[in-house]
């Protein structure tokens, strides 16, 4: 071997091993980060304090609850849609035309970045429907961009469940709702529980699209029907306020620390679902 | 169940009890009525579900239309498109967005060469020079960094890379797109990553058993044989990776100092989306159209950027 292929050799080594180590640094680097300021910055005080000028207090319980809301009527919109979307691809549809239509325009959803969605939210959902700035805006932006997530996850496992299932189940003289009901959807409940947590991932990390749709309210709503036609922040939207518009770098560390922890447990959750709901079935 | 129990039952009925059987078949029809019925419903429901991705993008496609046209229309397509000024809030408001799409073009291209080879190179350490821990740690590592939220970088970068880039250049403010471009680089990583290491991971293992009988070292048929056959899906994923870059706001927003400059590496400068995002809280009027017609902007690009996309994958489908 010739003196310069050794080198070209050793350099691409050292290059692919400094790529894989600079990832690792960034990540390494920015949760470091966030749980040095953060952990300093988060009390139990805050976690459940509410946000007010008057008494000089500060606290994230408002974000919190709007997220937990969010998620919520999001996937309780999407689900039914998105599962019902993949079904009909990989069950009910037959002209193949069709199904390329759909999965173009599923792939075309998950490209439209979320300030787009933002702008379409606000124009259809708070002007044109009248539900004003509010987290019911927000959600229904949100189904619209969690839709394509929940379509594909649900359709790859529906993919994994084996045709012999459906011709048994068919042979017996089971109608095809019958089979969809009782065999195709059980057996693909791993994709169906690991899209939903993926979903729920999306929700809590969007910002831009929330921004104009479901506003930046800060306060804890009485009940669930006042909470939703309210304008409320999410945890990524209030962070953004307080770090970008405020200046208040504390909250922001915290709401930040808080946010790396949800994420994390949502990519455990969804990695745990996809591997124990496999098994099962 | 119920179909079994007449059909066994059926011979050994007297004629006494016919009227008894009329009753049962007329119930078994019902029943199956209402099965018809319910399969029917459930058709439709299902083909409505499908829909519903087409009918959101129809309804995305029509009201970006709608809303961006008119200014458009009123300012002039070359007015907006090629004026090098935008001040929407002066006494004589100018709405020119090149400096925008420039910034996007520039902060897109930027985060490119820094992130494309550091993403290429990582999926070859994943897919095929990794020991299989380590790979389990580093792709770990990706899959997170894919979920952590855009304002969270938005953060980082405003309070490290801002002032870091500020010092190192000795910059009054490091607000500009240098750091704009170091924060999208981060953010294309991931995506760019899984696609690019799924399509190593498909390479067929005789082109590389193949390589390495005619004596070239493993590396080198990393480089020079899987690469090239894996070609179109890393293709595949920088496109994406630029879609994202082209469609990140927040964190660009709080890292690009958004003044409406022409680009520059060390000036303060807004993209096509951070220039909706600044001033659609408080706009009205012709600034607010014009704000939609960013955005008709914005989405075309997407557009075209899908289009790419999905040619690259027809490609390498038709390679294999």
């Amino acid at each position: 071997m010739t003196e310069k292929r050794r080198i070209t050799g050793m350099l691409l080594t050292g290059a692919v091993y400094l790529a894989a180590a600079l990832c690792l640094a960034v990540l390494v680097g920015i949760i470091g980060y966030v749980v040095i300021k953060g952990l300093p910055a988060i009390s139990w005080k805050l976690i459940t304090g509410v946000p007010s000028v008057t008494k000089g207090t500060q606290g994230i319980l408002p974000f919190l609850l709007n997220t937990l809301y969010m998620i919520l009527l999001t996937l309780l919109i999407v689900l039914p849609i998105g599962v019902g979307a993949a079904v009909y691809l990989n069950e009910y549809a037959s002209n193949k035309k069709l199904i390329r239509v759909i999965e173009f325009t599923t792939e075309t959803l998950a490209g439209i970045p979320s300030i787009l969605y933002g702008l379409v939210g606000y124009l259809v959902f708070c002007q044109k429907l009248g539900l004003q700035t509010s987290l019911l805006s927000g959600c229904l932006t949100l189904t619209i961009m969690t839709l394509p997530t929940i379509i594909r996850t649900t359709q790859e496992s529906l993919k994994t469940v084996p045709i012999s299932y459906r011709e048994g189940a068919l042979g017996l003289g089971a109608t095809k709702w019958h089979i969809v009901r009782t065999i195709v959807l059980p057996c693909s409940l791993d994709g169906i529980v690991t899209g939903c947590i993926l979903a729920a991932g999306r929700v809590v990390g969007e910002s831009a699209a929330l921004l104009f749709t479901a506003g930046a309210g800060k306060l804890v709503a009485k009940s669930l029907l006042a909470a939703y036609s309210r304008s409320g922040a999410s945890l990524a939207v209030a962070l953004y306020l307080y770090v970008f518009e405020e200046g208040n770098f504390q909250v922001g560390y915290a709401i930040a620390l808080v946010l790396l922890v949800l994420v994390t447990a949502i990519n455990l959750a969804a990695k745990w679902a996809r591997k124990a709901l496999k098994q099962k079935t | 169940m119920k179909q079994e129990a007449i059909l066994t039952s059926g011979p050994q009925l007297g004629t006494k009890q016919a009227p008894g059987r009329q009753v049962l078949l007329q119930k078994r029809s019902a029943g199956r009525m209402l099965k018809d019925a319910m399969e029917k419903t459930m058709n439709a429901l299902f083909f409505v579900c499908g829909m519903a991705a087409v009918a959101c993008v129809l309804l995305i496609t029509v009201y970006i239309f709608s809303a961006g046209l008119p200014a458009i229309r009123q300012i002039g397509l070359s007015d907006f498109l090629l004026g090098r000024v935008w001040k929407s809030t002066a006494a004589e408001p100018s709405y020119g967005i090149l400096p925008f799409i420039l910034t996007s073009v520039y902060g897109t291209v930027g985060a490119c060469v820094i992130g494309v080879p550091v993403g290429v190179l990582t999926a070859v350490f994943l897919s095929k020079m990794a020991p299989p821990r380590l790979a389990a740690v580093v792709s770990a590592a990706v899959e997170l960094l894919a979920g952590i939220p855009s304002v969270v970088y938005g953060l980082i970068g405003m309070l490290v890379l801002v002032p870091a880039v500020a010092d190192v250049f000795h910059l009054n403010s490091g607000a500009c797109l240098l750091a704009a471009i170091l924060v999208l680089a981060v953010m294309i990583l991931p995506s760019m990553i899984s696609v690019a290491v799924t399509a190593l991971n498909a390479v067929p293992p005789e082109y590389e058993q193949a390589s390495l009988a005619l004596g070239a070292t493993p590396v080198e048929t990393y480089f020079k044989v899987s690469l090239t056959a894996a070609r179109s899906g890393i293709a595949a994923g920088i496109v994406l990776g630029i879609g994202r870059a082209v469609g990140e706001a927040m964190a660009v927003m709080m890292v690009a100092g958004n003044v409406a400059n022409m680009p520059g590496i060390f000036t303060s400068v807004t993209f096509l989306t951070t220039a909706i995002a600044k001033e659609m809280s408080y706009a009205s009027g012709l600034q607010r159209q014009a704000l939609f017609s960013i955005g008709l902007v914005l989405f075309l690009f997407i557009m075209a950027i899908n289009a790419v996309l999905n040619l690259v994958l027809k490609g390498g489908r038709d390679d294999d």
